[in-house]
């Protein structure tokens, strides 16, 4: 069952264009299939002479992939953005607000708003950050919030990211790369600037210092040069200009953490890190990293240094926490929510699990702690074959699973092998939370090149596209 | 700056810079080679140069004879040969991407897009091409990668570590040129003819020939060159250039620990500074080279414990 219904971000009801895609629509009428392929092949040569590339896990060892850059730009009207900022500002605060809860007061579970074995058995869950303050309260510091949009256009939350989000540097690259190809576009097109995003990642890093640091030394931790995300690594830090660390340039001494230099050891304060938890202490969580720094997390314990996001933030981004975010904005802020939540089955749940097997052809199903897209079922664009080998670990660990209905994403016309035409995209923005909560117009297009793919991780072939909000 | 970014901005330098010397080196041996000469000098001329890279070994072990066109894939392709162009310039490659928030777009994409190309190169396209024009291409990008440094980069510490693997490499490079094909040259061959084309060849290596013609005005003689490859200070692969980039750039990221170090770089600057081409003839050149050498390892040992292994936990 192919999705044939979906909502055309350019073209509305009678075939008619949009306004905000007016000024696009005519371009693209104008421009020759061979200038829209040249173009194409200009940007393909520029982000692969930059290495703007990512590794995929799985493949031989070490292989740089481009990710497919599109140069339709998809546009987000000043009113959509206008909503769609102030949801995602409401529902990052609601999230922090319950990190911090669960990790204090843990007044929701209290309540019995949620059940607390869905909190605290969950994996993500770190007993070491109980009763620890972090500055301003803040716990996810940097967030990416997927959104969809279905049915008539409406917005829809698909899942939010407080970990170690990424793609916010295909995102400026986007811009760059459309400012570079197609200048006149942005000379008729009123487009919100976004290339302030590291500024603002500086000062919010800068923000959350421990206390009576005025001058906070800040750096980016990256696993290496072959982590999938290095680029992005490298790119942030660059664009801070602040250092970008291993966890061998760092060491921790009477619970200050110190980086190498050529002029002896140097003090630092706030470390974005874009390592996972598990990798970040060896004394603390797994013994085997080693891209960990010994005695990180006693340092941070003891408020000598700011780890962005916050170690144990990840419980909240768990798809198995995920159907209860309404109710925390509601808890928490007592506020109805702004942005919808996509109805989620929770397979652990036995009434859930029957409807779930029952209804396998219709529905996504997803690894409560996946990511990336993978180990993931599309149920209407599987074969039968592919539905039945997933029931069956579906049916061994229920409680790693949680479905959806398969959402008809609204597509957005890309160029293609058979030239322009419709396909499904996602929206990444980025929440920016230190003392005040920021955020760049926009966020990262995803958009699934494979005609009615769902499934827009670049991870499994997806590509990106420069991402417009118009000034109104 | 973080250590081991000092480490890889200095080994990125010293793996470009050696890149082009191997081809330099490897472009001289072939222009011999195709000289009208005896079998066992065409196997002397390749034979010297895997001495000079000291692979000589290495290269029986896993090629046997030695012969031009095996001597060549060896010293370009050859994966287990650690100095092989092929290798120098993707460990060039693998050094810039591990700090390249630290370069510049414009030296990153440079050296990016050298690793690009020779990732694609077979050894049956450069033959067909011409390893002529192969070693063109290197000596070009590595001059291309040194003025993208120069002409891009920030004068600060992070230009200073490129600065020294720079030098320390081509001073450890022209020594080795020099040592061996002196050696070759002073004691073998007494024929006049080939004597010219042998000096000039080496001459050419370093792109002195025309420095040569210029600075002396003269015929060319051994003592000559060797003045102008050790002493003279105006010529950029000379010795005492080298050893003068060295001590300058090694005063400009001085730390707490580097003072020995740098007296010590200091003192081989004014050995070559104040020396004399005749007193080192007379005490024997390749006695000199060797100790020139070692007193080039034991800076780059010296540079590598001051700065850029990381410092230990001192608390």
């Amino acid at each position: 069952m192919p999705i044939t219904e979906f909502y055309d971000e350019m073209t509305g009801d009678g075939g008619l264009v949009r306004p905000h895609y007016a000024d696009v629509s005519k371009w693209l009428d104008k421009m020759s299939a061979e200038r829209l392929d040249r173009k194409r092949a200009e940007a393909h040569a520029l982000f692969h002479r930059s290495g703007i590339t990512f590794a995929v896990y799985g493949e031989d060892a070490g292989t740089e992939r481009l990710i497919p850059f599109d140069i339709i730009p998809r546009i987000i009207t000043a009113s959509e953005w206008s909503t769609l900022k102030r949801g995602l500002k409401q529902r990052v605060m609601a999230l922090n607000a319950f990190i911090r809860d669960i990790y204090h007061e843990r007044a929701i579970l209290k309540d019995g708003l949620i059940p607390p074995e869905d909190v605290l058995g969950n994996a993500q869950y770190r007993q070491e950050m109980i009763g620890v303050a972090v500055a301003h309260d803040v716990y996810a510091h940097i967030a990416g919030v997927d959104i969809v949009r279905a049915g008539e256009g409406e917005f829809y939350v698909l899942e939010d990211n407080l970990r170690v989000p990424s793609g916010v540097s295909y995102m400026l690259e986007d811009r760059r790369m459309m400012m570079r190809l197609f200048p006149e576009l942005f000379a008729s097109n009123r487009v919100a600037p976004v290339d302030h995003y590291p500024n603002l990642l500086l000062d919010t890093m800068r923000s959350v210092a421990p206390a009576g640091q005025d001058d906070p030394t800040v750096v980016v931790m990256t696993p290496g040069a072959y982590n999938s995300a290095y680029f992005e690594h490298a790119f942030l830090a660059q664009q801070m200009g602040v250092e970008l660390v291993e966890g061998q340039d760092l060491f921790v001494a009477d619970d200050q953490v110190y980086m190498r230099t050529t002029q002896g050891p140097r003090r630092i304060d706030v470390i974005y890190r874009r390592i996972d938890d598990d990798f970040l202490d060896p004394t603390v969580f797994r013994k085997d990293s080693m891209l960990g720094v010994p005695g990180l997390l006693q340092a941070y314990r003891a408020g000598k240094v700011t780890l962005a996001n916050a170690v144990g933030g990840g419980l909240a981004d768990d798809k198995s926490i995920y159907p209860y975010v309404p109710e925390m904005i509601r808890f928490y802020l007592g506020e109805e929510p702004i942005l919808k939540n996509v109805p989620t089955y929770r397979c652990r749940d036995e009434g859930d699990l029957s409807y779930v097997l029952a209804n396998l052809d219709d529905l996504v199903v997803k690894e409560v702690h996946g990511a990336g897209g993978y180990g993931m079922l599309v149920g209407p664009t599987s074969s039968k074959a592919q539905i039945e080998a997933f029931r069956e670990r579906l049916v061994a660990s229920p409680g790693k699973y949680i479905a959806q209905p398969t959402l008809s994403l609204s597509a957005c016309p890309t160029f293609v092998e058979s030239g322009v035409a419709p396909r499904h995209i996602d929206l990444r923005p980025f929440v920016l939370s230190g003392k005040e909560v920021h955020m760049v117009p926009g966020g990262l297009t995803r958009v699934a090149l494979t005609e009615g793919s769902l499934v827009v991780n670049s991870s499994q072939g997806g590509g990106t596209k420069d991402t417009w909000v118009l000034e109104a | 700056m973080l250590s081991r970014t000092a480490d890889h901005l200095f080994w990125m330098a010293r793996y470009m810079e050696r890149a082009e010397n191997t081809a330099r080196m490897l472009d001289v041996c072939y222009r011999v080679s195709l000289m009208p000469q005896s079998p066992e000098e065409a196997e002397q001329n390749w034979i010297a140069l895997l001495r000079i890279m000291s692979l000589e070994p290495q290269y029986r072990e896993t090629c046997g004879e030695v012969e031009g066109s095996r001597v060549l894939r060896f010293m370009i392709f050859d994966p287990e040969n650690p100095s092989s162009i092929r290798n120098c310039l993707r460990a060039a490659r693998e050094n810039a991407h591990a700090v390249r928030d630290t370069l510049t777009a414009e030296l990153w994409e440079t050296m990016n897009a050298t690793w690009i190309k020779v990732r694609g190169l077979t050894p049956e396209i450069m033959e067909d091409r011409g390893v002529g024009e192969f070693f063109e291409w290197v000596k070009y990008r590595s001059h291309l990668s040194r003025g993208v440094t120069i002409g891009t980069m920030l004068q600060d510490e992070a230009w200073r570590f490129i600065r020294l693997g720079t030098f320390l490499e081509r001073a450890d490079n022209t020594a080795r040129i020099l040592d061996v094909k002196y050696q070759v040259l002073v004691t073998e061959d007494d024929e006049e003819d080939a004597d010219y084309h042998r000096w000039s060849a080496l001459l050419h290596s370093v792109s002195a020939f025309e420095v040569y013609r210029k600075v002396y005005r003269d015929l060319i003689s051994p003592v000559k060159v060797a003045e102008l490859l050790i002493l003279n200070p105006l010529m950029p692969r000379s010795l005492a250039r080298c050893v003068r980039e060295v001590f300058v750039n090694l005063q400009e990221v001085a730390n707490d620990r580097s003072a020995e170090t740098i007296r010590r770089a200091g003192e081989l600057e004014a050995s070559l500074r104040f020396g004399r081409v005749d007193v080192l003839i007379e005490q024997g050149l390749h006695p000199f080279l060797d100790r020139f050498m070692d007193r080039i390892y034991d800076l780059g040992n010296r540079i590598s414990d001051d700065f850029l292994i990381p410092v230990r936990n001192t608390g």
